[in-house]
């Protein structure tokens, strides 16, 4: 009896041993090959030889090289534009009007709802006006591109906070005589750096693949670029396209890394991520 | 008396004065950000609801959305429907198994991590990237292309289908895949062994284990995933963009062509029109979405 439930046991065991193995082996093909494949074009000569060719004239095309210049300038830019707003705000609301967190919490999360193809529609008008009013230069998209990576932004630093006490902290340091800005700046910021980094990270590898927003108002930013010059070169296109892929993947083995250690964060992590993200994206 | 009651009338005379000066200062603090979001977020949406409903005159009219019923808008309707419905399907079925080999394993071990983190990075991979990916592995003169046609297997025969709606399904997967993973995860996550225990105790096997007790809780988690994973592809522009050059079969690129006027006429008010009928969709479906893991979190 004792035997055969053994031995049934075992049999279950090898099966979902072959299920497993079987699974991450055709996963493995289906997601690995296209990637290694872009490696191989970009370094395929005409005569079938392997060759730096492509990846050595990026540098022949200045209008590769702003577009990459110019999206990372609005990496940054919409970064620290985020954290200037959402940090600030986040902890006020904590603090005095708690009564507004669920509208702040709705407006956060509003734009994973709205295709980034609809909001365009609306931000075309505001961009026409911006563009005839103030400035019309690239940098511009990072004022959009802030409210694109809001929800990710929100539900990171949601987390940290939620993981030290706002309330008391800042109260001591009030009551110790510290302005709201040093309170700010030397308590709570340093609390949720984790959370900080995250949000970063999450803004600069969405704002390095955005393509519907700066495509649809006729901005050239690095995406957007990839896919003019892929028309006319498709080598080199796709050696910059591997190249910041890489550097998308890099910053986020990083924040995998960093979600592993805190105590909070990396449950928050899985859900900042398993968004629709991919909507703003692809 | 008197000496007891000046105290009070002075504390309830003080503390509304304090409390609405506090009060009004306190609501200046959220004022940037709502202004910005006012701005960029709340304005065009609102443009789109409102603009909808004007034509080029700011005259009310209904006669954007008579508009939706073009036959290339009803086409695309209906091609996006099948692409996104399709990919979701399969997608979360696919997504699903994977998740399965996943949480079969060690909770801590590297591989879990590895397809973790790894379908983090793909769920987000930019469409542009992924439409160049595929071109460079299956497309006409990728690798894989090539070693198949040298080997006799020439799958373009009958027209290079990457390019066309079939391919673009195919594409679509490699982010729906991994999307489906990071969902569906935390819900085979709460599935207790010690159910599948209490089964073959009472005598069940493993069929009556999946199609009474483990299928039935997964149930409305796995169709609520399947829901998210229709509207993001459905919403999906990028990848389309760049995988199709003729044409514009994704509703996502019909509302793009009404804005330009690289194909015709600039019709921003269609654009509005088609970016509603898009909304309503959307938002239907995440509403089922919500609905639907508020069921599973009863048990899970």
């Amino acid at each position: 009896m004792a035997v055969a439930a053994r031995s049934t046991q075992r049999t279950r065991w090898i099966r979902l041993q072959v299920f497993r193995y079987v699974t991450f082996a055709a996963a493995a093909v289906f997601f690995l090959v296209p990637i290694g494949a872009m490696v191989e074009f970009s370094t395929r000569a005409n005569n079938g030889s392997r060759t730096l060719e492509y990846w050595r004239s990026i540098f022949d095309y200045p209008e590769m090289i702003a577009a990459i210049v110019a999206s990372l300038q609005l990496a940054a830019i919409t970064s620290v534009v985020m954290l200037v707003l959402l940090v600030p705000t986040m902890v006020w609301v904590r603090l005095k009007l708690p009564g507004l967190s669920r509208i702040v919490e709705f407006i956060c999360l509003l734009p994973l709802t709205i295709p980034a193809i609809v909001l365009v529609v609306g931000l075309f008008p505001v961009y026409i006006w911006m563009g005839s009013n103030f400035s019309d230069s690239i940098l511009t998209l990072s004022l959009a591109y802030v409210v694109l990576v809001l929800p990710y932004c929100y539900r990171a630093l949601d987390a940290g906070l939620g993981a030290i006490d706002v309330k008391t902290l800042s109260e001591a340091a009030r009551s110790l005589g510290a302005s709201w800005f040093a309170v700010m700046w030397r308590i709570i910021v340093p609390n949720i750096s984790n959370a900080i980094l995250n949000a970063t990270l999450l803004s600069v590898a969405l704002v390095l693949g955005e393509f519907t927003i700066a495509n649809n108002l006729l901005y050239a930013n690095l995406q957007v670029e990839l896919v003019h010059l892929g028309r006319a070169n498709a080598g080199v296109s796709i050696a910059v396209a591997v190249a910041s892929l890489l550097f998308a993947f890099v910053l986020l083995v990083i924040l995998a890394f960093i979600g592993n250690r805190p105590r909070r964060v990396r449950p928050e992590l899985a859900t900042a991520l398993a968004g629709p993200l991919a909507a703003s994206q692809t | 008396m008197t000496a007891a009651g000046n105290p009070a009338v002075a504390t309830s005379a003080g503390r509304p004065l304090a409390g609405g000066r506090l009060l009004s200062l306190d609501w200046l603090g959220a004022v940037p950000f709502l202004a910005y979001v006012g701005l960029f977020l709340l304005l065009p949406s609102a443009i789109v609801g409102f603009g909808a409903f004007f034509n080029a005159d700011s005259t009310f009219t209904l006669e954007n959305f008579g508009h939706l019923s073009r036959s290339y808008v009803v086409r695309a309707t209906i091609d996006t429907t099948v692409i996104s419905a399709v990919t979701a399907l399969a997608g979360a079925a696919l997504g699903a198994l994977l998740a399965y080999a996943i949480v079969t394993g060690s909770p801590n071990g590297l591989l879990r991590r590895l397809v973790v983190s790894a379908s983090g990075v793909l769920a987000q991979f930019g469409g542009v990237t992924l439409a160049f990916a595929f071109i460079a592995s299956i497309g006409p003169a990728g690798f894989v292309y090539l070693f198949a046609q040298a080997h006799g297997l020439d799958y373009y025969a009958h027209g290079i289908w990457l390019f066309e709606r079939s391919g673009l399904g195919l594409v679509y997967l490699y982010f729906q895949i991994p999307l489906m993973v990071l969902v569906f995860l935390p819900a085979l996550d709460g599935i207790k062994p010690q159910w599948r225990e209490a089964t073959e105790s009472l005598g069940g096997n493993t069929w009556h284990y999946w199609r009474h007790i483990a299928g039935p809780i997964l149930f409305p988690s796995f169709l609520g995933a399947a829901l998210l994973l229709f509207a993001n592809a459905f919403s999906a522009y990028a990848t389309a963009q760049a995988l199709i050059n003729q044409g514009q079969p994704m509703l996502s690129q019909q509302i793009a062509g009404a804005l330009s006027s690289e194909v015709g006429a600039v019709e921003p008010g269609f654009a509005k029109a088609i970016a509603i009928e898009m909304i309503v969709i959307v938002t239907l479906v995440t509403v089922l979405y919500s609905l639907l893991q508020r069921r599973t979190s009863r048990w899970l």
